[in-house]
């Protein structure tokens, strides 16, 4: 038997630049930006990058779904933080499933997260994949107006599905449109109008047509012809060239949210399902040294889905960002004056961030199984004045709690990439607080009171060993009135 | 009960260095220039000394670890030296061993020192730290200033007390602190301030502005102490002696458990109470004559002031802005410029701060001696912070008294 979508997730970064911002800051230079300059692009925050946006796009996923049900985790991406170090590891502890899934990165080609799904299709399950781009592009290149940063997640397995698969087809080709090798931090482009004739247009239609014949079906019967790309028309012209209905080509999203690489099938995946209709068959397709065509047929159980932020919700979660010099210091394009405070060092010891894995990753704190009282962090003598029993408490899970801020402060002295340095006492509901740092925060808005998710983030970069570390912050709760 | 400190210890004399910007004295040469006043007015010899205590708490930036540094300093003759931190508690932590080592009779004459020399870091503030290996992955990305910002928020929120009247009363605070400090030649900032200028000044941590933040500053202060009965053998006939000395240190419960609200210190309350106790104080808004209290910002005075039970709950407001604690005030606080003048060397601000209430006690003050005639002054240090401290307190006065 074939496994199907049980469901689906996705993130988009708060931050969305204006790509006018980007045009007026560089048309002196390439004047022909000035015709890419509509619409925005989602781009991280200081504290973000593929690893924590995966964790939030999975966390959209497995919404009403038992966690302990997912036994392998594949993460695809092409902009992962560590090239020896599982991504997918830091996901599943972030995940709290890491001691029973079997995890894997997929990478190294913008259809990783295609092939991915079909694998896991084909294979069984119940498997995770989360596919997360943040890729950097050069100043003033067409790559930075449609490049964009985000997650999307599907989980596969044989249960109730959403979709199934009805067909599909591969084929591989050492087609280089363009490329980046381990030395270099940007993608290097070949001919637009060489890669539409001679790669998409070649090399797209026939597995579509090989996925249709398997499945049995017409081009005609395609609802939603999910196709990536940022040429231009490129879809259309496809649809085109395949028989598809003019009507079933579906917005790339470009307008938005900008192009998210390996995500950005699952993206408009995701983006699709949102709207589609029982017996609705989605096609999608992933480019990339080869093309990936997957036919999916949605079911009725697609309607019983629990509610979820997915690409909808998190296209709503939306700051403007207008400052171009903003953006090129968080994403490390200019070498700013970051100040002697942000010399101190940041060394993680390896060791003591496994011992305390639980805390750091997984954000468990404890429950006093004598009184009953949250806290974190878990200890050995239970943090209540009128208990204080020792040793009596069990791993207890915050990371999906909500809070609610105590006292708050907007630093401009400690350093921060992107001051200032907010932070605060948050309380949980049911117990236990912590003084945590608040990520997508404006400090104006902030408010004793207010209602926090935790989210899962960079905590601080290592510059001198080129480590990244993680920790869970404070993000104003979707339902609070402080989020713009 | 224990029998506690009162009249146990007398301080036999006290130095302190000029605080400051020292740019050309190292931190031995500070210790010296508190050392050479203190031995003065004790009237002993080095070789007198039975003990020393060292406080130093960023001592990477300076000294290093250990009493060496200390017994190297002053040349102390093989004596027991030992070196104490306890984040700003440390000043008063280098004098309580010094104090307890004379009432246990171990001690003849013992002294404490305290010193820190923080401008050596290439930027204002105090220097960026190490804070431990797990809190360094687990800890927000808190400055001091933004850690103690907090309580106003908290503070504000409990008390219903709108932004710009909280503001006054924080903006007023530095006013008198900079009124004291005008007239100490000891004192870093010696330029007297409006609240036009605290209020107008730059955010450092909302809501607290540059005005709100005490100075950071090379200095160091010293005490020799003995028994009643060996200052009155040395020829002593003022005499000031220690009337209690109490620590409070946090244990997790305001950081992790629900019963503290962040308006307050839980640690000045529970020290402050012991302290009166140990003292004899049963009102000490009416029988405390002056106060030195860690004013490293100023909403951290305003809700001290209600800590040391002196404001009534919710009221420290109005009686800042009456002027209770100005130095012609019901309470003078901070009547020689306070942290907000003299900067804060951690190591030494707790000393200077015992210096102060000992010098007032003798009426050796100068144009700041409190008019009534002082009896008892108390001095407070917070460490750490606000959700997880250090917290000390002595109480100085005429003995007897």
């Amino acid at each position: 038997m074939t496994a199907g979508i049980l469901a689906y997730g996705a993130y988009i970064p708060r931050l969305r630049l204006q790509r006018q911002a980007i045009a007026t800051a560089n048309t002196w230079f390439n004047p022909a930006l000035k015709g890419l300059a509509k619409g925005e692009r989602a781009i991280c925050n200081w504290d973000e990058d593929t690893v924590t946006m995966a964790v939030e796009a999975a966390r959209d996923c497995l919404t009403g779904i038992d966690r302990k049900s997912v036994r392998g985790l594949q993460f695809a991406s092409t902009s992962f933080p560590f090239r020896d170090r599982l991504n997918a590891g830091i996901v599943a502890e972030a995940l709290d499933i890491a001691s029973h899934v079997a995890a894997l990165d997929v990478t190294a080609s913008q259809r990783a997260a295609t092939s991915a799904l079909l694998n896991a299709l084909i294979g069984g399950g119940p498997t995770l994949l989360i596919a997360s781009e943040k890729r950097r592009a050069k100043t003033a290149s067409p790559y930075e107006m449609t490049n964009g940063d985000g997650a999307a997640a599907v989980l596969v397995g044989e249960g109730p599905a959403i979709a199934r698969l009805v067909g599909s087809a591969s084929r591989t080709a050492d087609f280089v449109d363009h490329y980046r090798t381990d030395d270099q931090p940007f993608d290097y482009q070949w001919e637009e109008r060489w890669i539409r004739d001679e790669g998409y247009m070649k090399l797209v239609p026939p597995v579509i047509a090989e996925a249709l014949s398997r499945a049995g079906l017409q081009a005609s019967d395609i609802t939603h012809f999910i196709m990536p790309g940022t040429l231009p028309r490129i879809a259309g012209t496809i649809a085109k060239a395949a028989g598809l209905p003019e009507t079933s080509v579906r917005d790339n999203l470009q307008a938005q949210l900008g192009e998210t690489g390996v995500a950005h099938p699952l993206m408009l995946l995701g983006h699709t399902l949102e709207q589609a209709k029982t017996g609705d068959r989605i096609l999608v397709v992933g480019f990339g040294q080869g093309a990936d065509a997957i036919i999916l047929e949605a079911t009725a159980e697609l309607a019983k889905l629990p509610a979820r932020a997915g690409v909808k919700g998190h296209l709503a979660r939306r700051k403007e960002e207008t400052s171009y010099n903003r953006y090129l210091a968080i994403n490390d394009l200019v070498e700013i004056e970051r100040g002697m405070r942000s010399e101190v060092d940041k060394q993680t010891p390896l060791s003591s961030l496994w011992r305390n894995r639980a805390l750091l990753t997984s954000f468990l704190g404890g429950e006093c199984t004598k009184c009953g009282t949250i806290q974190i962090p878990k200890s050995n003598i239970c943090v209540n004045p009128n208990c204080n029993a020792m040793h009596s408490q069990v791993p207890h899970a915050f990371a999906d709690k909500a809070g609610r801020i105590n006292s708050f402060t907007a630093d401009r002295l400690t350093f921060s990439p992107s001051p200032p340095a907010c932070y605060g006492m948050v309380q949980f509901d049911g117990g236990g607080r912590m003084m945590l740092d608040f990520t997508d925060v404006d400090a104006e808005a902030l408010e004793v009171g207010q209602t926090m998710r935790m989210m899962f983030r960079i905590k601080d970069h290592d510059t001198q060993r080129g480590f990244t570390r993680y920790f869970w912050k404070a993000a104003p709760a979707p339902t609070s009135s402080k989020e713009s | 009960m224990a029998s506690g400190i009162k009249d146990k210890v007398a301080i036999l004399g006290m130095g302190c260095s000029k605080f400051g910007e020292r740019w050309d004295k190292e931190a031995d040469d500070l210790m010296v220039e508190a050392y050479e006043e203190a031995l003065a007015d004790a009237g002993i010899e080095t070789k007198q000394i039975n003990a020393a205590w060292l406080s130093t708490a960023i001592e990477d930036q300076h000294v290093g670890k250990s009493g060496v540094p200390l017994a190297i300093a002053l040349r102390l003759p093989y004596i027991p030296v030992t070196r104490v931190e306890n984040y700003c508690a440390s000043g008063t932590e280098a004098f309580r061993g010094a104090v307890y080592a004379v009432a246990s009779g171990a001690a003849d004459i013992a002294l404490a020192m305290g010193v820190e020399k923080l401008k050596d870091t290439g930027y204002g503030g105090l220097p960026q730290r190490s804070r431990g290996v797990l809190n360094a992955m687990s800890w927000a990305n808190f400055s001091a200033p933004g850690a103690f910002a907090q309580l106003a928020a908290a503070y504000r929120t409990k008390h219903g007390v709108a932004q710009e009247d909280i503001k006054r009363a924080m903006a007023q605070i530095s006013v008198k602190s900079h009124d004291n400090g005008a007239k100490n030649p000891k004192a870093h900032l010696r330029n007297k301030i409006n609240i036009d200028t605290v209020l107008g000044a730059p955010t450092v941590a909302e809501p607290l502005g540059l005005y709100d933040c005490c100075g950071v500053s090379d200095g160091a202060a010293c005490a020799i102490v003995t028994t009643p009965e060996i200052a009155k053998s040395l020829g002593k006939h003022d005499i000031v002696s220690v009337k209690a000395l109490q620590l409070s240190v946090s244990n997790g419960q305001e950081a992790s458990h629900n019963s503290w609200d962040g308006s307050h210190f839980v640690t000045t309350r529970t020290a402050s109470k012991r302290a009166y106790t140990e003292a004899g104080i049963a009102d000490p808004r009416k029988e405390l004559s002056l106060i030195e209290v860690h004013d490293c910002f100023s909403i951290t005075e305003l809700v001290t002031m209600e800590d040391l039970f002196i404001s009534r709950e919710g009221e420290a407001v109005k009686d800042v802005l009456d002027g209770f604690y100005n130095a012609d005030g019901g309470v003078p606080c901070q009547i020689d410029g306070g942290l907000k003048c003299f900067g804060h060397p951690i190591g030494a601000s707790g000393l200077r701060m015992i210096y102060e209430i000992y010098l007032q006690m003798l009426g050796r003050a100068g144009p700041r001696q409190r008019q009534d005639e002082p009896r008892l002054g108390l001095t407070h240090n917070l460490g750490g912070f606000p959700h997880q401290n250090v917290c000390s307190i002595s109480i100085i006065g005429r003995y007897g008294a």
